[in-house]
């Protein structure tokens, strides 16, 4: 009785001790906005099948970036764009050479009206909308894709008086989705059924990857989490075949 | 001469306001009682500041409410003035702007009260160009009353206009109040619960208790009424109206005639033909069957007995007519048995001593 | 340096933040009179709803409004009814929001002022035969006039500093509805970080100074909050 009671913890530390690959670890994860739905699966699986655990905070890369170069805790760092990930790495925040792709994001050209958006995108030269709702291109990787896309298309500068701009790509989707703006372009997370891989609702176009460059999302690791057990493992997790599947699922392309 | 009609009812469940009366439509009439009788209800009834749901008030001739044929004239459409407890200046304006307020928003002047001449009556020229903040209380309630005035209203309405004010201001101003009286042909509804105020101010007496008129009609008669509890009060007195006949310069005396005799009073500073306001209290009066032959008393009057009635604490209250002038006096109950006084009784009433009220 | 966008996000807000702040007091000041004299058993609710913008996150309030604004929404059916279309991504609309954000910095001074000054001489000036519009112009407002002033100093900077709601109702529209929080904003996520201090410094020198000269003027203002 008396010896149960006192040999069950010191044999526990001591286990921890001998196997410290074995202890469950937390890592904290900044991701960006419009990685939340499969971030969160992502996660969940990661904690199931590691038994570490991913605290996730959801934002726009941008305020992420400023966190981190202010000392904010993050161990990994999943961005919607490139730029912020490397300049980490450059001014010595990340890990050098870890950055990596981990998603191509994909964009819609979608409208909460049903049969509004042609699904070759006619309508953005047919014009007839008050409203084409992006996200701001000043800073959100998405505004500043769908301006490529528009670029490409002629029809930039003729649209640029409708435009109206969403701070972040959730805010964009919540101005087409309210029906404020016609039209908008938004994530193909945002709107796709995960059960049939199509449109959840409304009508949209997606626009094909030959109209605006590579749109690669990418991950990077942080110093703060380098000798986090659970910051490398969700880094690892993050490349799994488990991981891709999800991360397809949820409308995003996938690295090469 | 009856100008004001007014009636009204109103239930506040606490509170009830039941009355019917005709005013005179000249002179102070002074609406008298204890704090919760409803005078000062009844007075902001005449104003319109409340409105009781069944009223009729006739000013004039002119119907300012009848609540049959459901008019209500608001306050601001009534040719009335009137002065607030507390002054209630403007703090943002001058007293110049403050007395022209009211002013600018009459259309004609037609009457007699010129501004010049309110702020002379009420002594507040050097104070023109002062605001609120730098009066003193008795200079802002003096402001007021010039304010009220000098719209030439066809009534006054005071609301205790002294009683925020020491003594020594009260005195500061009760003049000005008894001048208007002389020299403004402007009915004067005065609310007060002070009866120096009521000795020294009053023409028409109303007593009012528990939101109805007890007791209303000419000051001397209503002091003198025996069934009021004025004169039962320890400060009963009455008010004779006098004028000044002589001057004794030698004995420092002055005589005074009134209706029906004369008093010799501490000499007066003042005209002979002068009107003056005399107070006796019941006190001071006692009652001699026969003239004395020798008394150190200057004043002894034949009067006749007119009734009389149990006062507090082995008191009597008798009154008396002196002339025409109604009396009261005071006396032990012990003496009146003494006396056997009866009405009609023939008597003298030795007046040991009187007070001038202005 | 403050780029011409910058200058331009500048002088929109001042003019945003006015013409809200007159909107504020011209429809503060009846609701807030309404509050300060009435008995009405609305007033408790009245009271709480104009307080409520102090507890929804502005997004959260904006979020709302661009719903209630839009197509579909009742505030949206009724502007297209009247024909105004949709109030969201117009300037009207981003003042809508802004009035209705900004509310309770306007309404609860003004309320507490009149509060203050009571019925005592409103019943002096219908003695002087004010009427009661009258009455209100000629004591109430004069007499409120360090609340006024308050009112509008809180309203003025308090919608000068708004961001959430902006950025929602708005839909940053360079030249339209980019206000300068969102500029600011903008250069801070675009990592533009000097542009960001250069704009944001100015917007406070510039406000401090609007701030300091009313603050000025209300501390010389020989007004006395209660009647002598």
């Amino acid at each position: 009785m008396l010896a149960s009671r006192f040999l069950h913890p010191i044999l526990a530390v001591g286990l921890l001790l001998i196997t410290p690959s074995l202890r469950a670890e937390t890592v904290l994860v900044a991701v960006a906005s419009d990685f939340t739905r499969p971030m969160t699966e992502i996660a969940a699986t990661f904690e199931k099948i590691t038994h570490h655990t991913a605290k996730l905070a959801f934002g726009s890369s941008g305020k992420a970036f400023a966190q981190i170069k202010s000392g904010a805790p993050f161990e990994v760092y999943l961005s919607a764009s490139e730029k912020y990930p490397l300049e980490l790495e450059k001014s010595g925040f990340a890990i050098a050479d870890s950055h990596f792709i981990y998603a191509i994001g994909k964009l819609v050209l979608w409208s909460a009206i049903p049969g509004y958006v042609d699904n070759e995108g006619k309508i953005l030269t047919t014009g007839g909308f008050k409203h084409i709702a992006l996200a701001d291109s000043s800073h959100a990787p998405y505004g500043v894709v769908a301006e490529e896309v528009m670029k490409n298309l002629g029809v930039l500068d003729k649209l640029r008086p409708l435009f109206v701009m969403g701070e972040n790509i959730a805010q964009t989707f919540q101005f087409v989705n309210t029906g404020n703006a016609d039209l908008g372009f938004v994530g193909l997370a945002q709107v796709i059924d995960i059960n049939n891989g199509k449109l959840g609702s409304g009508s949209g176009w997606i626009i094909p990857d030959n109209l605006h460059g590579p749109f690669r999302q990418m991950a990077v690791l942080l110093k703060t989490g380098a000798k986090n057990p659970a910051a490398l493992a969700l880094v690892d997790f993050l490349k799994s075949p488990t991981a891709r599947s999800i991360i397809e699922k949820y409308g995003f392309g996938l690295p090469e | 001469m009856t100008t004001i009609k007014a009636r009204f009812q109103l239930d506040y469940g606490d509170f009830k306001l039941a009355v019917d009366l005709k005013l005179p439509g000249n002179g102070i009439t002074v609406l008298f009682g204890h704090s919760g009788s409803g005078k000062t209800t009844l007075l902001r009834c005449i104003a319109g500041l409340q409105r009781a749901p069944q009223g009729f008030l006739e000013v004039n001739g002119s119907v300012w409410q009848d609540s049959e044929r459901g008019v209500f004239l608001p306050t601001h459409k009534r040719p009335l003035g009137y002065v607030f407890q507390e002054a209630n200046l403007f703090a943002h304006l001058t007293v110049r702007d403050n007395l022209r307020y009211g002013l600018k928003r009459i259309k004609h002047n037609s009457g007699t009260v010129r501004l010049d001449h309110a702020v002379d009556l009420l002594g507040i020229g050097h104070l023109l160009e002062r605001r609120p903040g730098q009066l003193s209380g008795g200079e802002r309630q003096r402001v007021a009353i010039t304010r009220a005035l000098a719209l030439n209203p066809e009534i006054l309405l005071m609301d205790e206009p002294l009683a925020s004010l020491d003594f020594k201001r009260k005195q500061e101003i009760l003049p000005f109040l008894s001048r208007l009286h002389q020299q403004l042909a402007i009915p004067l509804l005065y609310v007060t619960h002070s009866q120096q105020e009521v000795a020294q101010l009053a023409d028409t007496l109303v007593i009012m208790e528990d939101g109805r008129v007890q007791a209303l009609g000419p000051l001397p008669d209503i002091q003198s009424r025996l069934d009021v509890a004025l004169a039962q009060d320890r400060e009963a007195a009455t008010v004779w109206q006098v004028i000044i006949s002589e001057h004794e310069a030698d004995y420092h005396l002055t005589r005074v005639e009134f209706s029906g005799g004369s008093l010799s009073l501490p000499r007066v500073d003042a005209e002979i033909g002068a009107s003056l306001r005399v107070r006796i209290y019941a006190r001071d009066v006692s009652i001699v069957l026969e003239a004395p032959a020798a008394t150190s008393i200057l004043n002894v009057l034949p009067a006749t007995v007119t009734g009389s009635a149990d006062g507090q604490a082995g008191q009597s209250v008798i009154r008396l007519v002196v002339g025409s002038q109604a009396l009261l006096a005071h006396i032990t109950r012990k003496s009146a048995r003494l006396l056997d006084l009866q009405v009609g009784m023939a008597v003298y009433v030795q007046i040991k001593c009187t007070s001038i009220l202005n | 340096m403050l780029t011409a966008d910058d200058l331009e996000t500048l002088l929109l807000t001042f003019k945003v933040a006015s013409i809200t702040t007159l909107l504020l007091l011209l429809l503060g000041t009846p609701l807030a009179w309404w509050l300060a004299r009435t008995h009405s058993k609305w007033k408790s609710i009245i009271n709480a709803l104009v307080a409520l913008p102090l507890v929804l996150p502005p997004t959260v309030l904006g979020f709302y409004l661009l719903v209630l604004m839009g197509p579909a929404g009742v505030v949206g059916q009724f502007t297209t009814w009247l024909g105004l279309g949709t109030l969201p991504f117009t300037l009207p609309g981003l003042m809508v929001a802004s009035v209705l954000y900004s509310l309770p910095f306007v309404v609860q001074p003004l309320q507490a002022t009149f509060s203050a000054i009571g019925g005592h001489a409103l019943e002096a000036a219908a003695t002087l035969r004010a009427g009661s519009l009258d009455r209100f112009f000629s004591v109430v407002v004069p007499l409120s006039k360090p609340g006024f002033l308050t009112a509008a100093i809180l309203g003025f900077a308090h919608t000068v500093g708004e961001f959430g709601v902006v950025l929602m109702v708005g839909g940053n529209i360079p030249g339209k509805t980019r206000v300068v929080s969102v500029q600011i904003y903008n250069h801070v996520e675009a990592l533009e970080y000097a542009e960001a201090h250069w704009l944001a410094g100015s917007l406070l020198v510039f406000s401090f100074s609007v701030l300091l000269i009313l603050y000025t003027a209300l501390r010389t203002q020989p007004v006395a909050h209660s009647l002598k």
